[in-house]
């Protein structure tokens, strides 16, 4: 955690000497757009708050403001989409799931549009209470009938996630991560895959199963469980949907005992998923759910939030090591 | 496909337009109900729009180059089934099917089940911002196909709509051109929320605007032409059309929102619209 400082508004949690990168998904828009021509990107007032003007800058002509109106951002670019462009737009999770889920699941989603949702704020990432986080954002979505949604790891994934978007069928949902990024993949040699989960390390004591930057927070954590002699890996699932069902019922049933972990409430995300996931294959494993309780988040710094409500490495490798040591059963 | 400024025959139009009726009342007596009260009061403005104005070949209804119309109101479906027969893009006898199980014409417009329908409707105040978008898009692709919507009044209560109409006007949409259909009911009976002046609200929120009788044909083509001449703004034009026109007695009715009769009115009605229509 960073000591001395309070961070700015979705601004993820860098940890020291680890490397990161600024404004990835307009770096991935940008590439989309030069490679491919066919790019329109729309914010709602928050195009300073979402990494769009870099690409503004580069195509102003490509550019748009609907003013604080998401339903209109979103009934736009299902229009825009009509006419053969991808459309991408930008505003914080909250508004783009809450305000205008009738627009995303009816003008975009049901009628396959090419519209690309990016979402900021996701989670616990804002210190600014229960309007901004976006917590419950990943069930509203990925209960929306083909609605592909996705939850990035790092700066990495965001920027290729970016600039893959427009090749995905249809209507997507994608978490933002916004602003200077932690690079926890290499960009030389990982390749987001839509749809494929990604396993990192063989321990066989813990299975990891995470989405979103809780991946970087598991991979942390499985470090430091290590020097208590734990041995862990870690299932990194950025596609929420399709969901990799096939890979994490393999993946659990490789290890001892599973643990899921999410920037998220521990309804109808990641944790309800690898359930679904784990019984429809008959893979019956001990398992430990990590995110946000069911209840809006108060206001706080970020590192205060995120150790409070345990999605810190420092808190996952606590509630494992915890969980372990009872021999429980579950535990919230 | 008529050329701009084309005069129209207005005979023609008005043969267009009972026959829109006829198919209308095919289908509701099909059904045994059906939204006719406002498909009735759109016909001339129906006929207006795919007789004379809209440059739309039925033979390639996904051409890049068409003109766009999108239906916001999907539960006037039967309206657009009625011209969707008349120009060829549905047989002629699935008519009798509308709100079947298994027809394609469903009780609301439903994108990719019908060629021809740009838009899912009836999740109401989706049509002008998809509309507005599809403007957008076309001008940035330097295609000169114009975009029509078609909104109610209910409409203008749904917030979305205006949100959609200050981002159509910011953007100096010419090519867009929103008919406004004021009928004065919804699903409660009159307007419950009442939306006056429409008119000013709309020139409010920068756009042109024209009021006309909604059932002169006269007065919609002249309306559409006058859209095609202005440039700068989005333009609406606002339609006063009255439930159940066509037939006297349906016009009369007070529940006019959605039409159910007995099951032995439906010739009547049938004759009614004939007669008075002669």
């Amino acid at each position: 955690m960073l000591k001395g400082r309070t961070l700015g508004m979705g601004e993820l949690e860098a940890v020291e000497n680890r490397a990161s990168k600024l404004a990835p998904f307009a770096t991935g828009a940008i590439a989309a757009q030069e490679a491919h021509g066919d790019v329109v990107l729309l914010t709602a007032d928050l195009g300073k708050y979402t990494d769009t003007y870099p690409f503004r800058d580069r195509f102003p002509d490509r550019f748009y403001n609907v003013g604080m109106a998401e339903q209109a951002l979103v009934m736009v670019a299902a229009g825009l989409a009509r006419t053969g462009l991808s459309a991408y737009c930008t505003t914080y999770g909250a508004f783009a799931t809450r305000r205008a889920h009738d627009f995303l699941a009816i003008a975009c989603a049901h009628g396959g549009a090419s519209v690309k949702m990016f979402a900021g704020n996701p989670g616990l990432t804002t210190g600014y209470g229960g309007t901004h986080q976006a917590i419950e954002d990943l069930a509203l979505m990925r209960a929306v009938p083909d609605m592909t949604v996705i939850d990035p790891c790092d700066a990495t994934e965001m920027q290729q996630i970016a600039e893959q978007a427009r090749e995905m069928e249809g209507t997507v949902y994608c978490r933002l991560l916004r602003g200077n990024v932690p690079v926890v993949f290499d960009p030389a040699t990982h390749r987001f895959e839509l749809g494929k989960a990604k396993r990192i390390g063989s321990g066989t004591d813990i299975g990891f199963i995470s989405t979103g930057f809780m991946t970087e927070r598991c991979l942390d954590a499985s470090a430091g469980l290590a020097e208590l002699g734990i041995k862990a890996s870690v299932l990194h699932c950025a596609t929420i949907k399709p969901f990799d069902t096939e890979a994490v019922a393999a993946f659990a049933a490789s290890v001892d005992k599973v643990v899921t972990a999410e920037n998220h409430v521990l309804v109808g995300g990641l944790a309800s998923l690898v359930l679904d996931a784990l019984y429809a294959n008959g893979v019956m494993k001990p398992l430990l759910k990590i995110g946000i309780p069911d209840r809006f988040i108060e206001c706080g710094s970020i590192p205060y939030l995120q150790t409070r409500y345990g999605l810190t490495a420092a808190r996952v490798r606590e509630q494992v090591a915890q969980w372990l040591g009872a021999g429980a059963q579950a535990a919230e | 496909m008529p050329s701009p400024n084309e005069t129209p025959s207005f005979s023609h139009l008005r043969d267009k337009a009972l026959q829109l009726r006829r198919n209308m009342l095919i289908q509701a007596a099909g059904k045994g109900q059906g939204y006719l009260g406002q498909g009735f009061g759109l016909a001339e403005f129906f006929a207006a729009l795919y007789f004379h104005e809209l440059n739309f070949d039925p033979k390639y209804p996904q051409a890049p180059d068409r003109d766009r119309f999108y239906m916001s109101t999907g539960h006037y479906s039967i309206a657009l089934w009625a011209v969707f027969a008349e120009i060829g893009l549905i047989p002629k006898d699935t008519l009798t099917t509308y709100g079947a199980d298994e027809s394609p014409l469903e009780m609301s417009t439903i994108e990719g089940h019908v060629p021809g329908v740009e838009m899912t409707g009836g999740s109401l105040g989706h049509g002008l911002g998809i509309a507005a978008g599809a403007a957008l898009g076309l001008r940035i692709q330097n295609n000169p196909a114009r975009v029509f919507v078609e909104i109610s009044d209910g409409e203008l209560q749904e917030g979305s709509t205006w949100e959609a109409a200050t981002a159509a006007s910011a953007f100096r949409l010419d090519n867009l051109v929103c008919f406004n259909d004021c009928n004065g009911i919804q699903a409660d009976g009159a307007l419950v929320v009442p939306m006056e002046p429409v008119a000013d609200k709309w020139r409010a929120f920068g756009w042109d605007v024209q009021e006309v009788d909604g059932n002169a044909l006269e007065e919609l083509i002249g309306a559409m032409h006058w859209a095609r001449a202005r440039r700068g703004k989005p333009k609406v034009i606002v339609m006063r059309t009255r439930p159940g026109r066509g037939i006297a007695r349906l016009e009369a009715r007070e529940q006019a929102h959605f039409i159910r009769v007995e099951g032995n009115e439906w010739d009547t009605l049938g004759r009614e619209l004939e007669l008075e229509n002669a």
